[in-house]
C-alpha cells in the first residue's frame, strides 16, 4: 500500500470530501481521505431531511444525497479511500493512522487538510442537575439510531436546546409516533433556523420555551420527569416558574465542539473563540501545509458553506503541494474582531494569496434588525454591508475586493457591527 | 394579510400575504418564496422524508423522500405505508420504492445508493 501523498485529508465528512475532491481538480495526483466511520459522507448520513444544496448544487436534496454526490465524484477523480481507520497522530506532515484491516500506518502527505468537523456537547458539559437515568441522549445520537440503527429512542419527549438537530429531532420523533412535549431554550432567542421553527415545531404544535431551561432530571433505571423553570435577564432560574413534564426521553441540542484533539496535540494554534484553528485566508493552519476546514475550524450553519470553504482548503492544499516558487515578503494583515462580532474565520489574510476577493465568515452576539457591517482599517472605513437582520444562529459572510485590502495601510483589518446611520 | 416565515430556504424570508387579493405576497425575495406564500395559505404542502427497512444491505435502513410535496393533512397517513414495507438490495438513489402514496401522486423514493451486502 501506498504511504506517501500529495495530500491527506483526515475525516470523510462533507469538508473532507470536498476538500479531497477539489484537491484533485487543483492538480495533486495522489489524494487520501482518511474516515473513522465504515463509510464516507459524516453526519449527512444521518441526516436523512431535506435542505442541504441550495446554495451548491441549486437543488434541495437530503443529507444521504448530498453526501452520495460527493462521494461519488471523488472516487470518479481517483481519490483514495481508507474507511473504518482512526487517525491517532498528526505531526508535521506524518499522519499516523490504525485500523482493523490494515493495522498501524504511518502515511505522509505533502499537505495534509484537517476536516474532523465536531461532536456534540453532552449534559456533561451543560451541568443538568437531577438524576442519572438511561433516557438522556444527544439529539445527534438520538437521529443516529432512528435513522441509521432503525431503532425507535422514546415515547414522550424533551428536547433541551433549540440547535436545528433539536428542532429536526422534534420533528422526525413525532413522525415515528412520539409526543414531543416541549422544546426549552436558555436564551430569549431561537438558536435555529426560521424555517426549522416553521416546518418542525409550529407544523406539529411542539411549543418553543425561550428563556426556560431544565432545573431537575428525574427517574430511577429510565427518565421519568424533567423540570423546566424559567430563567431571568442573568440566565439563572426563577423560583416559583417551575414546570413538570413527565416524560421517558431527554433530548439535548446544546452546542456543537469541534474535535481539535489532533490539532492540539500537533501543537497548531487555536483560536479560542471559535475553538478550532488559526487560519489563513486560504484555510492554512499556522503550520505550513496543514490545511484545516469545515465544522473544525468554526462551527457552520449550512453544509453548503462548508463545502465552499473545503473547495479553497483543497485547492490551497493541492497549490501547496505542487513544486512552487518561493513566497518571499508575504504581507499580513490580521483579522480583528471589533463590536458584536464573536469570531472571524480566517483570522489572518496574506494578501498576495488573493486573486479577486477575501471571504470572511463571523457570527455576531445578538439579533439586530437593519444594522451595518463595518470592515475598518484604523479610523479609516475599508468597506461597509447592510443587513436587516442578523442572529448568532446565522452565520454572516463578507465578500472584501483585493483592491481594498490592497489600499489597508495597517497590518489589521476590523469588523464591526452598528446600527445603520440614517443618511439624511 | 398573513404574516409567515418562509420555509423554502435557509434565508427565512418575513413574508406577508394578502387573502383578499388574490393572494399577493411581499417580502420575498424569490419567486419559490411568493409560490410557498400562495399554497402555505390555500394547500400547504410538505416533502417528507424518513427510512424504510432494507434486507440484503449492510445497514439496516434505507433513507427516502417523497419525490414532491404532499398535502400538510396527509402527512401521517403518507408516513404510515412506510412502517409495513421492506425492501431489498441493491437500491439507487431516486428507486421509486412506493408509487402515488395514499392518492397523493407523490411516490416515496430512495435517497442513497445502497448496495448488497452482509
Amino acid at each position: 500500500m501506498r504511504t506517501e501523498y500529495d495530500v491527506i485529508v483526515v475525516g470523510g465528512g462533507p469538508a473532507g470530501l470536498a476538500a479531497a475532491c477539489s484537491a484533485r481538480e487543483a492538480g495533486a495526483k495522489e489524494v487520501l481521505v482518511i474516515e473513522r466511520d465504515k463509510e464516507a459522507g459524516g453526519i449527512l448520513n444521518q441526516c436523512i431531511h431535506i435542505g442541504f444544496g441550495l446554495h451548491y448544487f441549486k437543488e434541495e436534496l437530503t443529507g444521504p444525497e448530498y453526501a452520495g454526490r460527493f462521494v461519488k465524484r471523488a472516487r470518479a477523480l481517483g481519490v483514495h479511500f481508507l474507511l473504518d481507520t482512526m487517525v491517532l497522530a498528526v505531526e508535521g506532515h506524518t499522519v499516523t493512522a490504525c485500523s482493523a484491516g490494515c493495522g498501524l500506518l504511518v502515511l505522509t502527505g505533502k499537505a495534509v487538510v484537517l476536516a474532523m468537523g465536531c461532536r456534540e456537547r453532552t449534559r456533561g458539559a451543560v451541568a443538568i442537575p437531577g438524576d442519572r437515568p438511561a433516557g438522556i441522549f444527544t439529539a445527534g445520537t438520538a437521529q443516529r439510531y432512528i435513522n441509521i440503527e432503525g431503532r425507535m429512542v422514546g415515547r414522550r419527549v424533551v428536547i433541551l436546546g433549540s440547535g436545528d438537530i433539536g428542532l429536526i429531532m422534534a420533528r422526525r420523533m413525532t413522525l415515528e409516533g412520539a409526543k414531543v412535549l416541549a422544546c426549552v431554550e436558555l436564551m430569549p432567542y431561537c438558536n435555529g433556523l426560521n424555517r426549522n421553527i416553521v416546518q418542525c415545531l409550529n407544523d406539529y404544535g411542539i411549543p418553543l420555551y425561550l428563556s426556560h431551561t431544565i432545573t431537575n432530571v428525574k427517574g430511577l433505571h429510565r427518565v421519568e420527569q424533567v423540570t423546566v423553570a424559567e430563567v431571568g435577564p442573568d440566565r439563572k432560574p426563577i423560583p416559583g416558574t417551575e414546570m413538570e413534564f413527565d416524560c421517558d426521553t431527554l433530548l439535548l441540542s446544546v452546542g456543537l465542539i469541534p474535535e481539535n484533539e489532533l490539532t492540539r496535540n500537533a501543537a497548531i494554534p487555536l483560536d479560542p473563540a471559535t475553538k478550532g484553528a488559526l487560519v489563513y485566508e486560504n484555510m492554512e493552519t499556522q503550520a505550513a501545509g496543514v490545511f484545516s476546514c469545515g465544522n473544525v475550524v468554526h462551527v457552520h450553519d449550512l453544509v453548503d458553506f462548508v463545502t465552499a470553504e473545503s473547495e479553497r482548503a483543497g485547492a490551497a492544499a493541492a497549490g501547496y503541494a505542487a513544486p512552487k516558487v518561493c513566497q518571499e515578503g508575504q504581507r499580513t494583515l490580521s483579522v480583528e474582531r471589533g463590536a458584536h462580532v464573536t469570531y472571524t474565520v480566517p483570522q489572518a489574510i496574506r494578501t498576495q494569496n488573493i486573486s479577486k476577493n477575501a471571504e470572511l465568515s463571523f457570527r455576531v452576539n445578538q439579533v439586530f434588525r437593519d444594522s451595518e457591517i463595518r470592515v475598518t482599517d484604523g479610523e479609516t472605513l475599508v468597506c461597509r454591508f447592510t443587513r436587516e437582520h442578523m442572529a448568532p444562529g446565522e452565520m454572516e459572510h463578507i465578500t472584501v475586493p483585493k483592491v481594498l485590502l490592497d489600499k489597508v495601510k495597517g497590518d489589521s483589518l476590523r469588523v464591526s457591527v452598528a446600527a445603520k446611520e440614517v443618511q439624511a | 394579510m398573513t404574516e409567515l416565515i418562509c420555509i423554502v430556504c435557509p434565508r427565512g424570508c418575513h413574508l406577508h400575504v394578502d387573502e383578499e387579493n388574490r393572494f399577493a405576497v411581499t417580502g420575498n425575495s424569490c419567486e419559490r418564496g411568493s409560490e410557498y406564500g400562495r399554497t402555505e395559505l390555500q394547500n400547504p404542502t410538505r416533502v417528507l422524508t424518513s427510512i424504510v427497512r432494507i434486507e440484503g444491505a449492510t445497514g439496516r435502513c434505507c433513507p427516502v423522500k417523497t419525490d414532491k410535496a404532499v398535502p400538510k393533512k396527509d402527512i401521517f397517513r403518507v408516513m404510515e405505508v412506510l412502517r409495513g414495507l421492506t425492501i431489498q438490495a441493491p437500491v439507487k438513489t431516486g428507486d421509486v420504492l412506493y408509487a402515488d402514496v395514499c392518492g397523493t401522486g407523490a411516490a416515496w423514493v430512495a435517497t442513497k445508493d445502497m448496495e448488497k451486502g452482509t
